[in-house]
């Protein structure tokens, strides 16, 4: 099954793909940006300041799927025995890392006028900030090891690790008293946001997707030539 | 209207920083991933100019060193 997502076999489309993707990507968020910041309505609490919710939550959505995405597909490169899990999980952490950053400093800046400070240590920042430090863990062991077998255990061992910190900062606003609000979308029942809020978040979540699809494409394909600059030593 | 926009009730200078924020990092990722990309392209075309005539048959037997040439020239 898995020789249809040979990388010799998909390249011609990933190498086509990231053309149509930047162009839906800007089309969806433009769409997103007018959403966000002329068409939805202000809160009643915190007026303006909500719009910073269109970057902030879609990029912490993002960043928390791509790490546990990078942490299944390492899983499946040692059960599976195949080397292109890894190489996926790879193209994908530089997108995860940027959203995780994002998320940390937009949130810092609707700590300010909601909360009054830029920075507090409760229990979801902490682990947010914990989660961009093994995503810069995971990244740096790709550049400092260069032997294949122990940059996959390596890689795939912080992943693991990392994964445990996930659902802590899912359920961080249930375990501890933290200034973050419980959840107001659930998946599984009805979602506390009105509509005129839900839908431009969620236009703009779709806008963050195709925008770390991009970058997954482009840097795939990146690694898929610098093996084949190797394959081309060899000969 | 248009002040109104900008003026976000006095919110706007944190929630314009944040949209900017998040907009440059988008655009920073996109261009370091691009050069990235094109400088792995570059050294492939140059790598495979240096190859002999019966080294550069073998390399073209993989169809993916053919895409890669391809795409490189149509960029």
């Amino acid at each position: 099954m898995f020789k249809l997502f040979e990388p010799n076999k998909i390249f011609k489309i990933t190498s086509k793909a990231p053309k149509y993707v930047l162009f839906l990507f800007i089309v969806v968020l433009t769409v997103g940006l007018v959403e966000a910041l002329v068409i939805s309505p202000e809160d009643y609490k915190q007026s303006d300041a909500v719009r910073i919710m269109y970057v902030h939550v879609p990029a912490a959505w993002i960043s928390l799927g791509i790490f546990s995405s990078i942490t299944l597909l390492s899983i499946c490169g040692f059960v599976f025995r195949n080397k292109n899990f890894f190489l996926i999980s790879k193209s994908l952490a530089p997108s995860g890392f940027v959203f995780n950053i994002i998320a940390l400093v937009t949130g810092s800046i609707w700590g300010k006028p909601t909360w009054g400070t830029w920075w507090a240590w409760d229990a979801r920042i902490t682990s947010m900030l914990i989660l961009t430090l093994f995503y810069a863990m995971y990244l740096i062991a790709w550049r400092i090891y260069d032997k294949e077998e122990k940059v996959y255990k390596i890689s795939t061992f912080i992943s693991i690790l990392g994964i445990i910190n996930v659902p802590i900062i899912k359920y961080s606003v249930d375990w501890w008293n933290t200034l973050h609000q419980p959840a107001s979308i659930n998946i599984l029942s009805k979602s506390s946001i009105h509509s005129s809020m839900l839908y431009p978040l969620l236009i703009m979540t779709a806008a963050f997707a195709l925008f770390s699809l991009l970058i997954f494409l482009m840097k795939y394909n990146t690694e898929l030539i610098k093996i084949k600059n190797k394959g081309l030593d060899r000969l | 209207m248009i002040s109104e926009l900008l003026f976000m009730n006095g919110y706007a200078v944190y929630v314009l920083s944040a949209f900017s924020f998040t907009l440059l990092s988008f655009l920073g990722l996109y261009l370091v991933t691009k050069m990235q990309f094109v400088k792995e392209q570059k050294k492939f075309v140059a790598k495979f100019g240096t190859l002999t005539t019966e080294q550069a048959n073998s390399a073209k037997s993989q169809r993916i060193n053919k895409e890669i040439l391809a795409n490189a020239l149509n960029n």
